[in-house]
């Protein structure tokens, strides 16, 4: 890894808060679309039975 | 009216039905996700091994690789938005209101991580993390707008009547983003001007260019990833919403 400089912390905590951001971003996104996919699955087996 | 006789459809046609827009922009999902993920990787390589420290920065320069793409991100996805929004106003088009959305959720994270890598870049070169100025105080309301957006999203039940209210309100928000861009013109702000995109050219090396441009369209990329996978899970959620009332109504007759 190279020499960040004085201001390290500051570089490391941005690019963290961006990687959590954008990683709950997609898992929010991902979770939402299987959720949603599962009741529509359930609603039309419930609709064709 | 026979199939040969019948008036073929046009592309922006074709997607108004969102069953066929699901059908045709799925397969770009994946191709999508490996662009954006060959991207990220090159950017980060780029960020941290193969880029100069600025001569005024130093290695704060590295937090610019990220907070520009999300600053760019939060204007252009409400761009986005109130091309969405005068698609449902003038045209109706059914997948307009959809795409509004889905970009909501989306433009206000960009927006939250512009602010948060902004401070963090701010407090070594200005000294402070905050500061009420013309660029940062406009991206902020832009954020507040973004949230209230989504709340009036989730306020209404029927999102035939939300998409319209909303694309007006989101018309009206759209006055905020010439104020984002301009203010560092317009007032003198502790933000400095615009260095990249500039009538006279960039004022900054090709070293620094080429990992903010690599990071600038792997952030653009995952937004249009995130935001078809958006899409396509709201034209699932409209047709729950559809079985639903259809369900209710039959237990009641």
């Amino acid at each position: 890894m190279i020499d960040l400089g004085p201001h390290a912390v500051f570089i490391v905590w941005a690019y963290i808060g961006v990687a959590i951001g954008v990683a709950g971003l997609i898992g929010w996104t991902l979770y939402d679309a299987r959720t949603t996919a599962g009741k529509l699955a359930a609603l039309e087996a419930r609709r064709a039975a | 009216m026979s199939i040969e006789t019948a008036p073929k459809l046009n592309w922006w046609n074709r997607i108004a039905n969102p069953g066929q827009f699901v059908i045709w922009t799925k397969p770009l999902l994946w191709p999508l996700v490996i662009v954006t993920a060959v991207l990220f990787v090159v950017g980060l390589y780029f960020a941290f091994f193969n880029s100069p420290q600025d001569y005024q920065m130093g290695d704060t320069v590295r937090i610019m690789y990220v907070h520009v793409p999300n600053a760019w991100l939060s204007q252009f996805v409400y761009g986005v938005m109130t091309v969405s929004a005068v698609g449902t106003l003038v045209w109706r088009h059914p997948m307009a209101d959809v795409s509004m959305k889905a970009a909501a959720p989306l433009g206000a994270l960009f927006t939250a991580l512009a602010l948060f890598t902004g401070s963090l870049w701010g407090r070594p070169t200005w000294g402070t993390f905050w500061e009420w100025d013309g660029r940062m105080t406009s991206t902020l309301v832009l954020l507040f707008i973004y949230l209230g957006l989504i709340a009036l999203w989730r306020a209404f039940d029927d999102q035939l009547r939300a998409a319209r209210v909303i694309a007006v309100f989101t018309l009206v928000g759209a006055i905020n983003i010439p104020i984002i861009k301009f203010s560092v013109d317009w007032w003198s702000t502790l933000h400095q001007p615009a260095s990249v995109f500039r009538a006279d050219g960039p004022r900054m090396p090709g070293s620094i260019l080429t990992p903010l441009f690599v990071m600038f369209f792997a952030f653009t990329f995952l937004f249009i990833t995130l935001q078809l996978k958006a899409m396509h899970t709201e034209v699932k959620r409209r047709r729950v919403i559809g079985l639903q009332r259809r369900m209710a109504q039959g237990d009641r007759a």
